[in-house]
């Protein structure tokens, strides 16, 4: 077993890695299939949160603290993203 | 040694939250329902996540970050799924058919129409008040 080789932090954060893959391919599934535009953002918003949770996993791992603020510019850049989004549909609403 | 225990917890219960969020976007009826399980889960996740990396490195760099990244998180996901939700709603997007009380919607909108009895008790209280 090539696993027994890690650490207990290393075999936990493969393990978190592994969870948050799946998630992952779940929260894509609803970003392909979503019926409405707002269920495709949200979609997007869950993926942003899985992608910081992969980057704490993937500083957990190596020991680095560096990947954290990656996380931190995620985290910022998702709201406005989120913002802009809603601020666009509401005029697109608003025209009609 | 127990600080490495603490800190595989953590991770692995944040990491299982985020996964409660995504097992919610898939599987539930509505949008609504959707944005609900989508938008609490994973903030918890994260919480417990930062909690484990604040654990593990224990120093200055470390602990601010992490604070950084809940204040923001803790922040912007309520204002940005209210914003993304009103939206939706005047959107007009469906509903799912056991909706009881939508505050927005012309038809429902007075709550009296729908229970009146419990706006009697209400009212009451209030003139016993």
């Amino acid at each position: 077993m090539i696993i027994l080789n890690y650490s207990v932090i290393g075999v936990a954060s493969l393990a978190a890695f592994a969870i948050l893959t799946i998630s992952m391919m779940f929260a894509f599934w609803r970003l392909v299939r979503g019926p409405s535009l707002p269920d495709r953002v949200v979609a997007l918003d869950l993926m942003a949160n899985l992608t910081i949770g992969m980057i704490f996993s993937l500083v957990l791992f190596t020991g680095e603290i560096v990947y954290l603020d990656v996380a931190v510019f995620i985290a910022m850049i998702v709201f406005l993203g989120n913002v802009a989004i809603a601020r666009f549909l509401k005029r697109r609403v608003n025209d009609q | 040694m127990i600080s490495e225990w603490i800190v595989a917890v953590l991770l692995v219960l944040g990491a299982m939250f985020m996964f409660i969020a995504s097992l919610g976007i898939v599987r539930l009826k509505d949008f609504y329902m959707r944005m609900h399980a989508s938008t609490k889960a994973p903030s918890l996740g994260i919480f417990l996540m930062v909690i484990g990396i604040i654990v593990f490195f224990f120093d200055f760099r470390a602990t601010f970050e992490g604070l950084v990244i809940i204040l923001f998180v803790f922040l912007t996901t309520p204002i940005g799924s209210h914003m993304i939700s009103r939206v939706a709603h005047s959107m007009g997007v469906e509903k799912d058919k056991n909706t009881v009380i939508d505050e927005l919607d012309e038809e429902t909108k007075p709550v009296q129409k729908k229970f009146p009895e419990v706006v009697e008790k209400i009212q009451g209280r209030k003139k016993d008040g």
